[in-house]
């Protein structure tokens, strides 16, 4: 049945609030949390969202009805209000396929949070989560290898890995930046990290740094006997400056490098991700940027989103937070995630902050990568919430051991090795970690001495970002 | 200065080389041993034995002691042919392993009986 044209403006909902569809498993839904503005009511700031999320504008327009817009068109089918808060709800949207581009988050992402974050009727708006129907995941290249095929490259099973982040984070030159990395290396750890705000500055340009940190991870190989490498920082100023870099590590024999997501941009790491997969080289990805827009919890995006969205992207690690060191991160929401990066499917789980199913089909995992002030003490729980699926990304809790990285990585090689060890012979590690870790330090004076200089350290503030209670 | 310990490891000491998961700890004895091929069992993975010798650790393939033990959930059983394999091999390197066939990954690999010298 055709309509008939009637300009002017309409109530949003009178077009998108269809709270009896059911969405199809071809949609792709999100649930967005928000604030509306006084006198909007919830519905109708659904339909706005939704409306300008998709295929609305604020008036009617006659070229509506030259297109099937009941096809294409948002469905807001359903608002709750959120428990324990006044005047904050949850929008849910569904969005049919079609208006995505195959294999673009970016394109994906301008659509759900464009210009509806910025909507005067809405007072505040975060979206909390996304799901991507498995006909789309499957238009995406996703982790270039993947944490199966990680560990058969790098050799490393039945643990987690071991990394460290060289400090200082800026001024060291790169000979002097290859000794830290060389003696952390050495002393046990599987890999070292370029700071993320590292790239090619005037005291140490990339070049350099990348020949010192090659002499470094091909020398320590040499000593151990075992398979080494360091996040060689590629993020530049322009693509064509990333793959130079990218090409340049390969020629060295790397296995790794590693790219900054956000602040370089999706379209920039797809094609890096699309690069390393041709390439064979593993893609450690950090997060620079992220607080700033999923901090908040009334307005941005939830980084349960950012990483789906990278997981399509593409990258074998990711960082996750660590739940125990010096960053934010919930516990039931950093799980949430860390569950997002790595499973094929991944349930809906309120008491987690997720809110659809996600079925992953064959994309490969990520390791979620834990950096941020965590030292020998908390390992026991590390492995106790993470698993062997992830990396433990030491700074500070390496190169700040009194002997130095090489006796520091030792250290955090041996706690690593007691609580796996402790764990499989059925031990609880979050109640006998201390004793544990006191048992292994007997038999390895470098975990004593790192034991004996962290015994007061602790990060006890409250979570800034709490998970929305559940009804 | 005094109170600092130098890291002795050195590239001319064939005992700085390691072998990955659980070399950074003592030698494991039967106790332990027994224990970790529980916990394989215990995780539905299937238990296998390799060696090599200990100038060649760094290469992917080692030795096969067999074929993986697919379905074995005696751990008796699975320790008695780790055993065989370090009687008939005693200068090697042995590991045990544990196939994760869901995973197609290793659950579980470490070194149980060390080779001479190390």
């Amino acid at each position: 049945m055709s309509n008939t044209y009637n300009a002017g403006v309409k109530d949003y909902r009178d077009t998108y609030w269809l709270p009896d569809y059911t969405p199809k498993d071809s949609d792709l839904l999100a649930c967005f949390k928000f604030v509306p503005q006084d006198g909007v009511p919830p519905e109708e700031a659904a339909s706005a969202i939704c409306a300008e999320s998709s295929t609305g504008t604020w008036t009617t327009v006659w070229s509506d009805l030259l297109t099937d817009m009941d096809y294409y068109k948002g469905r807001a089918y359903g608002v709750e209000p959120v428990p324990g808060e006044d005047n904050v709800f949850y929008a849910y949207v569904a969005y049919p396929l079609d208006l995505f581009e195959e294999g673009s988050v970016v394109n994906v992402l301008t659509s759900l949070v464009g210009n509806v974050f910025g909507f005067k009727a809405i007072r505040s708006l975060r979206l909390e989560d996304v799901r991507f129907p498995l006909a789309y995941v499957t238009t995406c290249g996703g982790p270039p290898h993947g944490i199966q095929v990680e560990r058969d490259i790098m050799n490393k099973y039945g643990r987690a890995m071991l990394g460290c982040t060289i400090k200082p984070k800026l001024g060291l030159s790169a000979k002097n930046y290859g000794r830290s990395v060389f003696e952390g290396l050495r002393g046990g750890l599987d890999f070292t990290k370029d700071d993320e705000n590292v790239n090619s500055q005037p005291f140490m340009r990339w070049k350099q740094r990348f020949d010192f940190v090659s002499e470094a991870v091909h020398k320590a190989e040499q000593e151990t006997g075992e398979r080494k490498g360091h996040y060689l920082n590629v993020t530049a100023g322009t693509v064509e400056e990333m793959f130079k870099r990218a090409e340049y590590a390969k020629s060295l024999g790397m296995r790794i490098i590693m790219h900054d997501f956000f602040t370089a941009g999706f379209t920039a790491n797809t094609s890096l991700a699309n690069w390393c997969r041709d390439n064979g080289m593993l893609l450690h990805i950090h997060r620079a940027m992220h607080a700033v827009v999923d901090r908040n919890p009334y307005h941005g995006i939830h980084f349960r989103v950012l990483a789906k969205c990278l997981r399509l992207s593409g990258g074998d690690h990711l960082h996750s937070g660590t739940v125990v060191g010096k960053l934010e991160g919930d516990r039931e929401a950093t799980l949430g995630w860390i569950d997002i990066m790595r499973d094929r499917f991944v349930p809906e789980n309120r008491s987690r902050g997720i809110f659809f199913d996600q079925d992953w089909g064959h994309m490969p995992g990520m390791l979620p990568v834990a950096s941020g002030g965590i030292h020998v003490w908390h390992m026991p729980a590390l492995v106790s919430i993470f698993g062997d699926d992830a990396v433990f990304q030491f700074g500070g809790g390496t190169i700040g051991h009194p002997w130095g990285n090489a006796a520091g990585a030792c250290a955090n090689r041996v706690a690593l090795e007691c609580c796996v060890e402790a764990r499989n012979q059925g031990r609880e590690l979050e109640k006998e970690g201390g004793d544990i870790l006191r048992a292994a330090a007997k038999h390895s004076p470098e975990l004593a001495a790192a034991m004996e200089t962290w015994k007061e350290i602790k990060f006890e503030y409250d979570t800034v970002d709490k998970l929305d209670e559940t009804a | 200065m005094s109170d600092i310990q130098d890291y002795p490891s050195r590239a001319n000491d064939p005992k700085s080389r390691k072998f990955e998961t659980f070399s950074y700890l003592p030698k494991m004895d039967a106790k332990r041993i027994r224990a970790q091929v529980a916990y394989i069992v215990s995780q539905g993975w299937n238990p296998a034995i390799e060696h090599i010798e200990t100038d060649r650790a760094a290469i992917d393939y080692w030795y096969m002691w067999k074929l993986p033990m697919f379905g074995e959930k005696d751990v008796d059983a699975i320790l008695a042919e780790a055993e065989k394999c370090h009687k008939a091999n005693p200068d090697n390197h042995v590991r045990l392993i544990g196939y994760d066939n869901l995973k197609q990954s290793l659950g579980a690999s470490m070194v149980i009986y060390r080779g001479k010298g190390y």
